[in-house]
């Protein structure tokens, strides 16, 4: 039996639409929604159905049109461009479908990305990325750039990079959605291990439900609504 | 640092692009450099024009005459050091291709005027000495091989007949601006021959050469020197060196203007092309773009990278096309000495080029910086795909 935890992410009745032309077109409707500190959430659904927009909307590179959504007790609906940008470089960790690495920076550099924005040394920063790098079995690969990398030690670079600031929270959109198999066994086992033994709190949104299986709790998207919910 | 280390590496990321584009602006910025140099040297008989030393000519055309007997009037004229006189020959050497500048004048008073054409002595009291003697620009000696003692023979187009000259000296400029493809010899031998062959154009003179005891005199004398000659069958017009270079500058203005603009035009070709590359690049990147600002880089952290990296591109190609002027500029000089005897590239013409590279790498980097600064971050994300 699971001790009930602190409240992370609390999402209160947002609504979002995109315009086509005259017509707005909606994505999310009304969604309420509570995810805890140190939950592994799968969020599922069929294309189209706004998963990826709600993630978005989590990590604080999209807006809702209507309601608010607080992260460790901050309404990031409030902020402007530039504090939603410093908020995230401290508070988000970004996990891509295609691991978005600088194909020109190694492992190393694309590690190293998200500490360029805070107060740390040279020497720090380093200690940083060895850590996080060793963390995802890579760090003899550091010096190797994305296109030397196979799909799933990519996807391990990106997973050293989203967790190298010790982020509030880790969004994955799609995470095994570009590996084979195996890779995405190691990258899921990697996403457990960072949730049960770090304690991080993981919002993954999945078609797969084999990466669904790793998650705590399921919550299904369709057409908008927040329809199914079971853990 | 982190930002200098991406723009490198991004520059050279697509290498036959960069290199493409950096061999563009180059061809551009020594095409820039070259005409540039090309409208300085149009000027360059006005830069390198005396201000203490006036010239009188006819105030109707340069191709009216002046009677020889206005020079003791000059000379007497408050504040004129020395008066000397000559005028075009317009000589052909064996045929019209091998053009130069030939001058008939008073040898004594022209080379005390115009120091700047440095003679050895002995040769300069052979010239004054003979009366059929001649001195020439050491290139152009070199261009004929000539030497001193040779029979020079000029075809007349002005005074008809073949004239022959003995070469008595050649001299050197003092400085690099000094015309030394000119060849110059006594006033007297053509006037006398004229008077017994044409004697109505015999004792006149195309200009005066007027030496000023003070710079700061020149509008003074020159209105007392047209002042004597009003009302008369020759009126005159003086004006400083500078004024009268000025008058042929300005002939040939539309040529200048024609030559500027095309020298714009190749920057402003070059901008387009290196416009459409960065735009190219950026739209390639969108989702990099989108990523950085995703993990918490703002706007000018990806206007600096596209910026920089446009800069960059431009920069080395300027660099590149600033180096290879100096080559081209001494093989026109040397292939083309003919027409352009100094075609030295100076320090401007660099400055020049330089601010039109980081120009070009600036306005061509507006758009896709304008583009990469403000795509959104989920939208830019979904162009990875």
């Amino acid at each position: 039996m699971e001790n009930r935890r602190e409240t992370i992410v609390a999402i209160r009745n947002i609504t979002k639409a995109y315009r086509r032309g005259a017509q707005a077109v909606p994505v999310l409707e009304n969604i309420t929604l509570d995810i805890a500190d140190g939950e592994f959430l799968a969020l599922m659904g069929p294309s189209g159905s706004g998963k990826s927009t709600l993630l978005n909307i989590i990590a604080g590179i999209d807006r809702a049109d209507e309601g608010s959504i607080t992260v460790g007790g901050l309404d990031i609906s409030l902020l402007s461009e530039a504090e939603l940008a410093r908020w995230r470089a401290i508070n988000v960790g970004f996990i891509f479908q295609f691991y978005n690495l600088i194909p020109v920076l190694t492992a190393f550099e694309n590690v190293e990305l998200p500490l360029l924005l805070t107060a740390l040394s040279r020497k720090e920063r380093r200690k940083h990325v060895e850590t996080a790098l060793a963390l995802v079995n890579l760090l003899d690969r550091r010096e190797h750039y994305p296109s030397q990398l196979s799909g799933g030690e990519q996807q391990r670079v990106a997973i050293a990079r989203a967790v190298i600031t010790d982020p509030t929270i880790i969004v994955a959109d799609e995470p095994t959605g570009d590996l084979d198999r195996v890779s995405a066994e190691d990258v899921l086992g990697l996403m457990a291990r960072l949730n049960k033994e770090f304690g991080k709190t993981i919002i993954m949104v999945t078609h797969d439900p084999r990466a669904a299986e790793k998650a705590h709790v399921v919550k299904h998207l369709e057409k908008g609504i927040l329809n199914h919910v079971h853990a | 640092m982190f930002m200098l280390r991406l723009i490198a590496r991004n520059v050279f990321r697509h290498k036959l692009r960069a290199l493409l584009t950096i061999t563009g602006v180059a061809v551009a910025i020594l095409a820039f450099g070259l005409l540039r140099t090309l409208v300085g040297l149009w000027y360059l008989g006005v830069e390198s024009s005396s201000a203490s030393r006036l010239i009188t000519r006819n105030a109707i055309s340069l191709v009216f005459f002046l009677p020889i007997s206005y020079k003791d009037k000059i000379r007497h004229v408050p504040g004129v050091k020395i008066v000397s006189y000559g005028s075009w020959f317009g000589g052909i050497y064996i045929n019209e291709k091998n053009f130069f500048a030939s001058f008939s004048v008073e040898p004594t008073s022209y080379l005390q005027l115009y120091p700047e054409f440095v003679l050895p002595p002995d040769q300069q009291k052979a010239f004054i000495r003979d009366r059929k003697g001649a001195v020439v620009g050491r290139p152009l000696a070199e261009r004929f091989g000539w030497k001193v003692g040779d029979t020079v023979i000029l075809k007349g187009t002005i005074y008809p007949g073949e004239w022959a000259f003995t070469v008595r000296g050649i001299f050197h400029g003092a400085h690099k601006n000094v015309d030394e493809r000119q060849f110059f010899f006594h006033w007297d031998y053509v006037n006398e021959t004229i008077r017994r062959t044409v004697p109505r154009r015999a004792d006149l003179t195309g200009f005066y050469m007027i030496g000023l005891a003070n710079p700061d005199q020149a509008a003074t004398v020159s209105a007392a020197i047209d002042g004597l000659f009003k009302n008369s069958l020759a009126e005159t017009l003086t004006e400083t060196e500078r004024a009268f270079q000025m008058g042929f500058v300005s002939m040939t203005e539309a040529i200048i203007t024609a030559i500027e603009i095309v020298s714009y035009m190749v920057i402003l070709i070059i901008m387009v092309v290196t416009a459409n590359t960065m735009a190219m690049t950026a739209r390639e990147r969108i989702a990099e773009y989108a990523t950085l600002k995703a993990l918490g880089f703002g706007a000018r952290h990806i206007a600096g990278i596209i910026w920089g990296e446009s800069l960059a591109l431009s920069l080395a190609g300027g660099a590149i096309g600033i180096i290879l002027t100096f080559p081209a500029a001494r093989w026109v000089e040397s292939a083309l000495s003919q027409f352009f005897p100094f075609f030295h590239v100076s320090a401007h013409t660099v400055y020049l080029d330089l601010a039109a590279a980081a120009i070009v790498g600036t306005v061509a980097a507006i758009f896709p910086t304008w583009r990469g600064a403000t795509i959104r971050i989920a939208e830019g994300l979904r162009r990875i795909a």
